[in-house]
């Protein structure tokens, strides 16, 4: 028995939502008594991995090829379920990030587990059989899925558990044996196109959004110095990107990136339902609106009836001296 | 080309939220279910596009009741040449994606499109797994879909950014935002929808993996806590003392 982590790399870091899952690993392996395992696809440096140590990995597992470089989600998911029955892990945790959207179903299928997608709580054990609570109709209820096969797959919604570090190093293993071939490979990558210089939006803890009440995109320097003194991603509503005053993956809502981070800030938004289902999973919502009766108010925690053109630059004086005294 | 694109339905995005029989069911009543947008937007409209410049067919596929007939004939009406209907009650994903798996099996599709996660569930399931049972690659989250000469050239996002990847056909594809320009059904379409082929056929039998044993509706609504224009300090002194976030 183990309980088997998917972590991945980015730029030489653990990426956060993978630093998250392997956290959950860990509570559950501690529950169950047993231990917590991480697995790393691709190459990564043995100080990095060592560091899951302190979110309680006991052991990093690696199977450290150039080749697994870049994600394919066929090899990953044959890779992984080796892993699976390497360690005997009876739990498998991933991220539901974008890549773990289709290894978790993947491996699902594979391991015939019974799989419980996007996660926001620890799984409750009662013998073999696991209940996990999820949300559903985009955060405006929540389930409990209820698993009872052998082999459980749980993907973890990003933001949803803070870790806990330790001061634990966990012990990384070189190289796992893989019957991955040649054949294997499907998905050849010909280019990468990131956004530099900014938070990504899923990634990000904080983030400060606009919509039309902003006038035009020429208005828009406020938010962004605003988010720049935060350490802030930006983000917009749906007719903002639609008429290209900002870019289009920073449209958040039904239609776009779902986001859940510990604070939203909504300058200019209404507040449609639509617009709601991309961002109420996040812990703090502060709404910044002339109009006192914008629905948004009621999904906000913190809430400042007011023009935007005074409110945020006071806004921007008031974080720097909180950032001065702090 | 064979295109397969499987449609979910869901309830209207306004719909209310409610649970019934001891919060173990969905409560239907008054709701208006509709195509999961992202099938009707993007993987339906891109499947039919490239059917309309490379020739083919392109085929909707949906595991559920007679009452999903509706979104099923729009799926025609918009565009797609046939459909299929598996008659089940879709409650489980796994068993979902075994239909779909079991039908396609038997068609050799050159592409399977599936939209992103349904509006109710969240669960980004069906792609995945279609593509581990049919032992084909996948990219997910697609916003630009191209084929020439067997072999697909997507757009697929990745954290912070977009990633351009080539794969060669036969694939699974899980459509974003973006992959095309949706459409609205024409009188023409609508009308001969009426006399392209539904087939309704029984389920095979599969596992189910998961069972959903209860649902909840946020314990309590969000009180919102008002702080003066004038007074934006107070907000930043409530986010870092009360909230804790910054
Ligand atoms: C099927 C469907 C899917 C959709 N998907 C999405 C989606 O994914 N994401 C999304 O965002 N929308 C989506 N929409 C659109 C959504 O319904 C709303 O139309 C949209 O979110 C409104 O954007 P907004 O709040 O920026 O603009 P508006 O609704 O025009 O609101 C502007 C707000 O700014 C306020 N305001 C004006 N001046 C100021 C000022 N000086 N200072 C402060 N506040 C001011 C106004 O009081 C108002 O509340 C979707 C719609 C449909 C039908
Ligand atoms: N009952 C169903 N019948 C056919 N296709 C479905 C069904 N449910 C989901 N799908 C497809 O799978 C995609 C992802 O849904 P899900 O994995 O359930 O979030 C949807 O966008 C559809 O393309």
């Amino acid at each position: 028995m183990a309980v088997l982590s998917f972590v991945e790399v980015a730029d030489g870091k653990i990426k956060k939502a993978s630093v998250e899952a392997a956290y959950y690993g860990s509570k559950v392996a501690e529950s169950l008594g047993t231990d917590s395992i991480a697995l790393v696809i691709g190459e990564a440096g043995a100080d990095v991995l060592a560091a899951l140590g302190q979110v309680g990995v006991k052991k990093v597992v690696q199977a450290n090829n150039a080749k697994f470089n870049s994600f394919d989600s066929k090899v990953y998911t044959k890779i992984v379920a080796e892993a699976v029955a390497q360690s005997g892990a009876t739990v498998v945790v991933l991220s539901f990030n974008n890549n773990g959207k289709l290894l978790a179903p993947r491996l699902s299928v594979k391991l015939k587990a019974g799989y419980v997608p996007g996660a926001v709580e620890l799984p409750v054990f009662n013998g073999n059989t696991a209940i996990v609570k999820k949300n559903v109709f985009s955060g405006k209820a929540s389930a409990q899925y209820q698993v009872a096969t052998d082999v459980k797959v749980i993907s973890v919604n990003p933001n949803s558990l803070a870790p806990v570090k330790g001061a634990g190093v966990a012990e990384v293993m070189q190289v796992i044996p893989t019957t991955v071939t040649d054949a294997d490979f499907g998905v050849v990558v010909k280019s990468v196109d990131k956004i530099t210089g900014t938070v990504p939006l899923t990634e990000a803890e904080l983030v400060v959004s606009a919509g039309r009440g902003l006038k035009g995109p020429e208005n828009w320097g406020m938010i962004e110095e605003l988010a720049k003194e935060m350490g802030a991603a930006t983000a917009c509503s749906r007719p903002v990107s639609d008429v290209d005053w900002r870019p289009h993956h920073e449209h958040v809502g039904q239609t776009g990136l779902t986001i859940r981070p510990n604070l939203y800030i909504a300058v200019g938004i209404s507040g449609a339902i639509q617009h709601l289902a991309g961002v109420n999973g996040s812990k703090v919502i502060v709404v910044i609106n002339t109009d006192p009766e914008a629905p948004f108010f009621k999904a906000a925690d913190y809430g400042i009836v007011g023009d935007a053109f005074q409110v945020v630059p006071a806004l921007i004086q008031e974080y720097k001296k909180f950032k001065a005294a702090h | 080309m064979k295109i397969l694109v499987p449609i979910a339905k869901v309830p209207d995005t306004t719909s209310k939220i409610a649970f019934i029989d001891n919060n173990t069911k969905f409560n239907a009543d008054g709701v208006t279910f509709i195509m999961n947008p992202t099938d009707e937007w993007y993987a339906l409209v891109r499947a039919i596009e490239l059917k309309e410049k490379q020739g083919g067919e392109v085929v909707v596929i949906h595991v559920g009741g007679a009452d999903a007939d509706q979104i099923i004939r729009k799926a025609l009406a918009i565009g797609a040449d046939k459909a299929v209907r598996v008659d089940a009650d879709p409650t489980d994903a796994y068993f979902v994606a075994v239909q779909i798996a079991e039908h396609a099996k038997t068609e050799n599709y050159d592409l399977i499109i599936t939209g992103k996660e349904t509006i109710d569930y969240n669960s980004f399931e069906i792609t995945g797994m279609l593509a581990e049972l049919l032992d084909m690659p996948a990219v997910a989250l697609v916003s630009k879909l191209e084929v020439e000469n067997g072999v697909a050239t997507l757009k697929r996002d990745v954290e912070g950014g977009t990633e351009t990847v080539e794969v060669k056909l036969p694939l699974v594809v899980g459509a974003e935002k973006d992959l095309a320009l949706a459409r609205i059904p024409n009188m023409k379409g609508i009308m001969s929808a009426r006399t392209k082929p539904l087939a309704v056929v029984p389920a095979t039998g599969a596992d189910k993996l998961t069972n959903i044993v209860s649902y909840a509706l946020p314990v309590k609504a969000k009180e919102c806590k008002y702080v003066s224009p004038d007074n934006v300090g107070e907000l930043v002194r409530l986010l870092h003392e009360e909230a804790k976030v910054i």
